[in-house]
């Protein structure tokens, strides 16, 4: 009997990647940072020379967050000529933010990521909604970045990326084109019926199966997902500017959507909005650093 | 008088054929793609096995996910279809008398209802979440590599208890990967299953209240690693009758032999 190779092909498996941003030497810099930001499914490290954004690195999490935590940040760090021992602090955040071995102090994702967007998008932002592997975050703050209130959906992988991961292998998209495969529908469909993604899952099956084309599931599957966080967002009040961060703020089907139903457009990012939380976190290190230090 | 009762379920569409309070016939098949060709197989099996055609069989009731599909459509023709709370009630009380609670845990719902009499008084269901549902008991096996069916005695063998942190199916699936890749045996994770499971369907019972005798229906009251952690969790003992997955279509035949009700 001829053996049949099988290809099987992970849709879901978004690409790890790392970058030096500045042209700055960090050896004349005063205060180097890191922020290590363990998420559920995405780890990410930035390197922060002055407070500035030096270098990143964004990774999947592995079985053992203290190896992920080590890897992230050593990548991160990879052909700057600088190392762990050289950084003045380091400041873990995330799910996994307590197995970060060289951080010096840990502080919640949600205080990171109002302080992140602050950094990236400016002091207009008055909310942040994070959409990360295994929840989303709603969050209101004011012009420094501070939280003032915040809600949270982290038992459902309906509304996360986890969930778009499932949708992504079920019908055989990459991940990364889901939003735009999402949007190639002429006319939208009704969302799918279900929370569940169990259950969402199984509807969008029997929806294939009656003929419908992977477009026009896709996008009954975001939309649900779109009609899902603009609940959570308006339990928390939305306010201008409003600015997106985490792994599914690259998802356009997503972005678009919400801008639809809220009818707000949310800023653009000047830089990539995944690192929100690693950015809070190494601003966080520099200011207790320079506590630490006396130097304010 | 024949009655039938024809309970689809989103799993499993189950007959029940009934002569003045005394059953037939049985029969069960999985509820595939088209949902009135599964359960009009089924119920030509049943009628087959009781030697009886659909003319002999003087009304017909439909309850479960699907029961409109079968609604005055042949060969079925159920004559009335009845929500899966109404069904459960009349057949619990069919099969255990004294029921005050019946828990009803099938492949995609949970269900918690107060009875009085075979009549409803109350009830709670979860038809959103997987994760309180027999679904969930699946999708965990699948992580385990585990037969479903073997699931429940292999939690029986754990004396230990580890938590589960993650509430949500999907999240689930990855917190057992990661509990086998940190060695734990396949016994005390299949355990934690149970308990958690266990720990949702109670806590959405409890919103009803538990009165005895409770009763436990359903596909998951075949699954004997459910009941222990069931029993601990609303401190009181359960009683699980003979052919739990068929009291629904009881149900619904014993409500197709009272028309007057």
């Amino acid at each position: 009997m001829a053996q049949v190779e099988v290809k099987t092909q992970e849709y879901w498996r978004w690409p790890e990647y790392r970058r030096t941003v500045s042209e700055k030497d960090w050896r004349n810099a005063s205060i180097l940072t890191a922020g290590v930001d363990i998420g559920s499914v995405g780890s990410k490290a930035t390197i922060m020379v002055d407070g500035e954004l030096y270098a990143y690195s964004v990774m999947r999490t592995g079985g053992v967050s203290e190896d992920t935590a080590i890897k992230v940040t050593t990548w991160a760090l990879e052909g700057t000529g600088l190392e762990v021992g050289k950084l003045h602090y380091i400041v873990g955040t995330g799910y996994g933010r307590v197995n970060v071995p060289f951080a010096k102090k840990t502080i919640t994702e949600i205080a990171c990521h109002a302080r992140g967007a602050h950094y990236i998008y400016g002091p207009t932002v008055r909310t942040v909604l994070d959409i990360g592997g295994q929840d989303c975050k709603a969050i209101r703050c004011d012009e420094k970045g501070k939280v003032l209130s915040f809600l949270m959906n982290d038992k459902c992988a309906a509304g996360t990326g986890r969930g778009l991961e499932v949708f992504a292998d079920l019908i055989s998209v990459p991940i990364q084109e889901l939003g735009k495969v999402s949007l190639s529908v002429d006319q939208e469909p009704p969302p799918v019926s279900n929370t569940c993604v169990i259950f969402a899952k199984a509807e969008s099956l029997a929806l294939l199966r009656q003929g419908w084309p992977k477009e026009r599931v896709a996008a009954a599957y975001h939309a649900a997902m779109a009609d899902r966080i603009v609940d959570l967002l308006t339990r928390v009040g939305i306010e201008k500017d409003f600015v997106i961060t985490g792994g599914v703020s690259k998802n356009m089907g997503i972005v678009q959507r919400l801008e639809r139903i809220l009818k707000i457009k949310p800023l653009e990012p000047q830089m990539d909005p995944i690192l929100a939380g690693a950015l809070g976190a190494g601003l966080f290190a520099k200011a207790l650093y320079e506590k630490e230090q006396g130097l304010r | 008088m024949i009655t039938a009762g024809v309970d689809v379920g989103a799993k499993f569409a189950k007959v029940v054929i009934l002569k003045d309070g005394q059953v037939l016939t049985r029969a069960k098949a999985l509820v595939g793609f088209d949902i009135l060709k599964s359960a009009s197989d089924v119920f030509e099996m049943a009628l087959k096995d009781a030697g009886l055609s659909r003319g002999d069989i003087q009304r017909v009731v439909s309850t479960g996910m699907g029961r409109s599909a079968v609604l005055q459509k042949p060969p079925i023709n159920a004559d009335e279809a009845v929500s899966e709370v109404v069904a459960d009630a009349a057949g619990a009380f069919q099969a255990v008398p004294t029921v005050k609670t019946v828990i009803d845990v099938g492949a995609e719902e949970g269900r918690g209802i107060k009875v009085e009499g075979g009549k409803v008084r109350d009830f709670v269901i979860n038809e959103r979440c997987a994760a309180g549902a027999g679904t969930f008991v699946e999708a965990m096996a699948r992580a385990l590599e585990v037969k479903v069916e073997d699931m429940g005695s292999l939690s029986l063998k754990s004396a230990n208890t580890i938590p589960m942190n993650a509430q949500c199916c999907v999240f689930a699936e990855s917190e057992v990967v990661s509990l086998i890749h940190s060695k734990i045996s396949k016994e005390y994770i299949a355990k934690a299953i149970h308990d958690a499971i266990a720990g949702r369907i109670s806590s959405m019972i409890l919103r009803v209240g538990v009165e005895k005798d409770v009763v436990l229906i359903g596909g998951c009251a075949l699954n004997p690693g459910f009941l222990p952690p069931l029993e601990k969790e609303l401190h009181t003992s359960i009683i699980v009758p003979e052919f739990p997955e068929f009291v629904s279509a009881l149900g619904a035949a014993v409500i197709a032999a009272n028309p007057a009700r």
